[in-house]
């Protein structure tokens, strides 16, 4: 059994008096990828930002390995117009490394030629793998990835998962991801936990992808598409299907829509 | 530099340049972070340290922190409870103001016209208001130099460095007690009502032409010096009001930097 590097018992998390998360349990190990999905406002993010001590929880318990070394991507940077950085200079900022360790973490990311290039210049590819770089330089045992494919082409995210499969045999850290994507992400995965405030299921990708509960969250017409569609597809239209008829899987379905418009952005 | 500038004018003149020396570093964070209107906001406040440090015969340095301080906590306290940031800063800042200006004139009528806190009046800096001004600049550029890279860490990413261990309400405290204490100073170089521009100007002028964080912090010293010099200079010749000249000779700078093309 690998080593435990993060673990969730029964965490809730209120703000201003709202419940974000119910009870939410799960644990993350050395060198394993456990992935959550789950429609906008599941409370994805909050629970990574309780994974990484940024919120307390409001019931339950957060535990980490003891002085464990995190590698943080966050989802977006929103980096000032005005602030001039060069990809050097950013990476820079992560605490005491060396531009050899710069260059090195760059390189491992697949984007060596960057180092120099300002970051408002960068694509939304680049920006990702950049972003990775940062949390590499960490050294870390568990890396922590907010939506990592984000604005980034479908062939691009392929490759960034396969990308973050190897770091994870190469560092042997656990990585801890939310991803919007339901088919990409099935196999570069060991574990899903199906979000929405509460854990609605868990375990291996295969096993989720026919578990009622997560059917029920992201509408059984897209399961079916998952299991036609082996490779990805741009346009999984829910709208063809007759499923859709019966209103509660429509409005899970349009939730679904939501969530893919907002991934293509 | 005698012809420019006469021996009258030396403490007025260093007292500036100081000013413009740490105003440019300490401007740049102002405008990456976006809190122009927030050290407005803290600008109008210090007038309220004055008319407390009048009513109570206070040093004003403490009394201005003191009030600077104030606001920026009931700031923290009520962001985002009912009213938009914009207008909570508004009224805090017109309010602080205004109560300033009441305070003044009830509890030291003798004090006379206020005009010289709204807009400065470097003519009238002293050896001992220099050496004040010179120990703040020099307090200031030293703790920016010692926290750049935390501070910079901060500004990019408040989580992200919160992750990497970063102490960021440690670091945004220093930076408000920093902006409290250059403003506090720079009341009698170019008044409550000016020192955002003495901020945001130089910085802004020095994006045009920077690559990098540091060369941009540099440059907007500069520029800061240039203004001051140039303001003080025209001041003196046209017998302009010196506040007002600073910044119009500010404003001509960054007219200027339009020509030159952004720089990545």
């Amino acid at each position: 059994m690998s080593t435990p590097l993060l673990r969730l018992e029964q965490a809730s998390l209120s703000l201003s008096g709202r419940l974000i998360l119910d009870a939410v349990s799960l644990q993350v190990e050395a060198g394993r990828i456990t992935t959550l999905i789950g429609p906008n406002g599941a409370g994805k993010t909050s629970l990574v930002k309780l994974a990484l001590g940024l919120h307390r929880p409001t019931a339950g318990t957060v535990w980490r390995k003891p002085s464990l070394r995190i590698g943080y991507m966050p989802q977006k940077l929103q980096l000032d117009a005005t602030l001039p950085l060069s990809v050097g200079d950013f990476l820079d900022l992560a605490g005491s490394v060396s531009p050899a360790q710069i260059a090195a973490s760059l390189a491992e990311t697949g984007v060596p030629e960057l180092a120099k290039a300002p970051l408002h210049s960068l694509s939304g590819g680049e920006l990702q793998r950049v972003l990775l770089a940062r949390a590499l330089l960490r050294e870390p045992e568990l890396l922590v990835l907010d939506e990592p494919v984000q604005g980034v082409d479908v062939l691009g995210q392929t490759e960034l998962y396969r990308l973050i499969g190897e770091l994870r045999n190469r560092h042997a850290c656990g990585v801890l991801m939310i991803s919007h994507d339901l088919h990409l992400v099935m196999a570069a995965t060991d574990e899903v936990v199906c979000l929405d405030r509460h854990v609605c299921c868990h375990g291996h990708p295969d096993a989720v992808s026919q578990h009622p509960a997560y059917l029920e969250l992201f509408g059984r017409s897209v399961a079916d598409g998952l299991a036609v569609f082996t490779h990805h597809h741009d346009h999984v239209h829910d709208c063809a299907e007759p499923s859709h008829h019966h209103g509660h899987g429509h409005e899970h379905g349009h939730t679904h829509e939501q969530a893919r418009e907002h991934h293509h952005d | 530099m005698t012809e420019l500038f006469p021996a009258f004018l030396l403490p007025a003149l260093l007292a500036g340049l100081a000013l413009a020396a740490v105003a440019g570093p300490l401007g740049c964070f102002v405008v990456w972070r976006r809190m122009a209107y927030f050290g407005e906001t803290l600008a109008h406040a210090a007038l309220l340290g004055v008319a407390l440090s009048l009513s109570f015969a206070l040093a004003p340095l403490p009394a201005v922190l003191f009030v600077c301080l104030a606001v920026a906590l009931i700031l923290v306290v009520l962001q985002g409870r009912f009213l938009a940031d914009d207008t909570l800063l508004g009224i805090l800042a017109q309010g602080s103001l205004a109560l300033g200006l009441v305070i003044i004139a009830l509890a030291a009528p003798g004090s006379g016209d206020p005009t010289a806190w709204l807009f400065g009046e470097i003519l009238a800096v002293t050896r001992v208001d220099l050496g004040g001004i010179a120990a703040v600049a020099a307090l200031v550029l030293t703790a920016l130099a010692a926290l750049w890279r935390p501070l910079l860490a901060v500004t990019v990413h408040e989580e992200l460095a919160a992750v990497e261990g970063r102490p960021v309400k440690a670091l945004r405290l220093a930076l408000v007690l920093m902006l409290a204490l250059v403003i506090a100073v720079a009341m009698k170089v170019v008044g409550v009502l000016l020192i955002t521009a003495l901020l945001t100007i130089p910085a802004a002028v020095a994006r045009r032409l920077s690559r990098t964080p540091k060369g941009m912090a540099l440059a907007a010293s500069a520029v800061g010096i240039l203004a001051v010099a140039g303001g003080l200079a025209a001041s003196l010749r046209l017998d302009s009001p010196s506040g007002p000249s600073i910044v119009v000779a500010a404003l001509g700078l960054f007219l200027l930097s339009l020509l030159v093309p952004q720089r990545a």
